[in-house]
């Protein structure tokens, strides 16, 4: 029998997308070193900020600044990364409430092992030195007090 | 909600508001979102028996049993029958453009293809499907539909169990099959041909 043949195989598509008004507010945030949600005609805020009222389906438009340290609502432990994860180290991922928003948003956290992370602890942000205007210029989030 | 469907909505108009902080910043327009698929490729045996035969430089097809219909590349089945294809049958390397597309604009990751470039639906003698390729050895103008090709192969000692040991196909300079003989209309002539027999 002959042998048998193998080859990798990629697929890639480079793809850039457009951002509309505001998602591309969020991302400019961020390039900045700040952090915005978006208000809902209520007063509540979305963080991250979406274009339309979930409820509603009415366009939204009001971006406000929310902080930069929140409430961890939610953590699970990724160990190990993938090979395309945006982390090469262990860590964890958490749903995190930034003050002065309603929602929670996806984001690392950065510490060194699962005791390290507690439902309702203050976590938050670092940042990278150098940003482009994409969600990955939020390093991750860190207890509040560590940097 | 707003009632008219075609009034764009707002948050895509432009008019949001924004914090002060960014009023005089270059706002980001655009966004990044690569995504990447890694594959390790194991083929089955009937793409096997088809790339191992690329380095004696032999292309092999399959023949449905059900009516004789021949498929390359090979894939063990008759699609339309769901038959099993366990006869391989040894085919030419030449045929003719079934049908033909010019790109214009480059792929990224495929530097090796210059622009502009044909890639084509290659229908060897003898098969009832054609696979693709690429037509090179003319101008881009000058590629159409029935020209007759051959395939232009890596020299000997540079073949592998690859497909990618023809390099691309060339005009053999014969005359053009007719249009409604070339590509799919092959098979709906020969469909014809045996309806009209039976």
């Amino acid at each position: 029998m002959a042998e048998r043949l193998r080859a990798d195989l990629v697929l890639e598509y480079p793809f850039t997308r457009t951002t509309g008004p505001v998602i591309g507010a969020f991302l400019t945030g961020l390039r900045e070193g700040i952090i915005l949600g978006i208000r809902r005609p209520d007063g509540t805020v979305l963080c991250p900020p979406t274009e339309y009222d979930p409820e509603s389906s009415e366009p939204l438009t009001d971006l406000v600044e929310v902080g930069q340290s929140g409430e961890l609502m939610s953590w699970t432990w990724v160990d190990p990364p993938r090979s395309q994860s945006p982390w090469d180290q262990p860590h964890g991922l958490g749903l995190i409430r930034l003050d002065g928003a309603d929602t929670p948003m996806v984001h690392g956290l950065l510490v060194d092992g699962p005791e390290g992370l507690s439902v309702g602890m203050r976590v938050t942000a670092r940042w990278r030195p150098e940003r482009e205007g994409h969600i990955a210029d939020l390093e991750g989030f860190v207890p509040e007090g560590a940097d | 909600m707003s009632a008219d469907p075609s009034i764009p909505p707002t948050a895509l108009s432009g008019e949001v508001s924004l914090p002060e902080k960014l009023a005089d910043v270059e706002p980001v327009r655009s966004v990044r979102t690569p995504i990447r698929l890694d594959y390790d490729f194991i083929p089955g045996s009937a793409s096997s028996g088809y790339l191992n035969a690329f380095a004696d430089r032999k292309i092999l097809g399959q023949r449905s049993p059900v009516d004789g219909a021949v498929f390359v590349p090979p894939r063990g089945v008759d699609p339309r029958h769901g038959a099993a294809t366990p006869d391989y049958v040894e085919l030419p390397d030449t045929g003719h453009v079934g049908g033909f597309c010019v790109t214009r604009l480059p792929i990224p990751g495929r530097d090796d293809l210059e622009i502009p470039y044909v890639s084509a639906w290659i229908h060897l003698d003898g098969a009832d499907i054609g696979f693709l390729g690429l037509v090179a050895g003319i101008d881009t103008s000058e590629v159409r539909m029935g020209m007759r090709v051959r395939a232009v192969w890596k020299p000997d000692d540079e073949l592998g169990r690859t497909a990618e040991n023809i390099l691309h196909w060339e005009p053999t300079g014969e005359p053009d099959i007719p249009v409604t003989a070339a590509g799919t209309n092959a098979w709906h002539a020969k469909q014809a041909a045996a309806g009209e027999q039976g």
